[in-house]
């Protein structure tokens, strides 16, 4: 199904969501935006495990369950997040990180 | 050039232009969409790679779970008409150009490297084996991974809860000094 299609070609693809994931990363404000571009960094390293797998190693399915594992890390990572960001609102009506220095040295 | 052709640009092109509007659009709410459209296209390439239980799994947690969780939370902290604050323009311009120069490096690096894949033969990933080997103990196993992965799940969940709750003794809104929290 995939024979045509050059194993590059989907490195490229998650080559760039990678990198447009470091660009929010750097640039946005807001709390749940960057934990959004956090997931678009997973996401494109879990394409690349599976491509990997796929292409490399089809006897094994190393990559495959790597992914799997990453899936969940994500998971609870992103609840985890949520709470704390939550738990900040609560408490500074804002998530903003420019609001955020009060633990600042 | 195939329908396989077609499938695979179609999902690489929604994955990008959908990626850059997550990154770049002022509107949270939007941005959290267009998220999702980003992953149910690579549950698309999931699927066009043959994984089908992977493609399932990533449009059940991440589709599913963790977007919901995200507009959840995205609608109790924020307005919906509310529009992000953009860093300055000169962040944006260096924070472009080192993401370009990364990119770039990185593209003609894959490029350059030769690939060699293996002459085994293939093992299908149906949901038969890809059971088989998460409770299996043996050497290509992966019953420990799928244990710490439950405990990890659960230590995650109590955590969340946990943080989440509401609590008196914890710092007062009025107690914060506005002018603090409302600097820059």
């Amino acid at each position: 199904m995939i024979d045509n299609i050059p194993l590059n070609s989907f490195l490229v693809i998650s080559t760039l969501m990678f990198f447009i994931g470091i660009y929010g990363f750097l640039t946005r404000r807001n709390l749940i935006t960057m934990l959004m571009s956090i997931e678009l960094i997973l996401n494109s390293v879990n394409i690349n495990f599976v491509v990997f797998n796929r292409f490399l190693y089809p006897n094994q399915l190393h990559g495959h369950f790597f992914s799997l594992i990453v899936i969940a890390v994500a998971a609870s990572e992103a609840a985890v997040a949520i709470a704390i960001i939550i738990n900040i609102y609560r408490n500074f009506k804002s998530i903003d990180v420019d609001n955020l220095d009060q633990m600042k040295f | 050039m195939s329908l396989n052709d077609i499938m695979f640009y179609l999902f690489a092109g929604s994955i990008l232009t959908f990626s850059l509007l997550t990154v770049t659009s002022r509107r949270i709410l939007r941005s959290a969409v267009y998220l999702l459209f980003v992953l149910v296209s690579t549950a698309g390439i999931y699927f066009m790679l043959n994984y089908n239980f992977l493609a399932a799994v990533q449009l059940t947690v991440y589709a599913g779970g963790i977007i919901v969780l995200i507009i959840f939370s995205i609608l109790l902290t924020s307005h919906v008409s509310e529009k992000a604050v953009v860093a300055p323009v000169k962040q944006q311009i260096f924070s472009a150009l080192a993401v370009a120069a990364g990119s770039v490096l990185t593209i003609l690096t894959i490029f350059k490297f030769t690939f060699t894949p293996t002459t085994s033969p293939a093992v299908e990933a149906n949901v038969k084996n890809v059971g088989r080997a998460l409770v299996s103990y043996n050497r290509d196993g992966f019953a420990l991974p799928f244990e710490v992965i439950s405990i990890l799940l659960l230590a995650a969940m109590v955590g969340a809860i946990v943080l989440a709750k509401k609590e008196k003794h914890l710092v007062n809104p009025s107690d914060v000094n506005p002018e603090n929290t409302t600097k820059l």
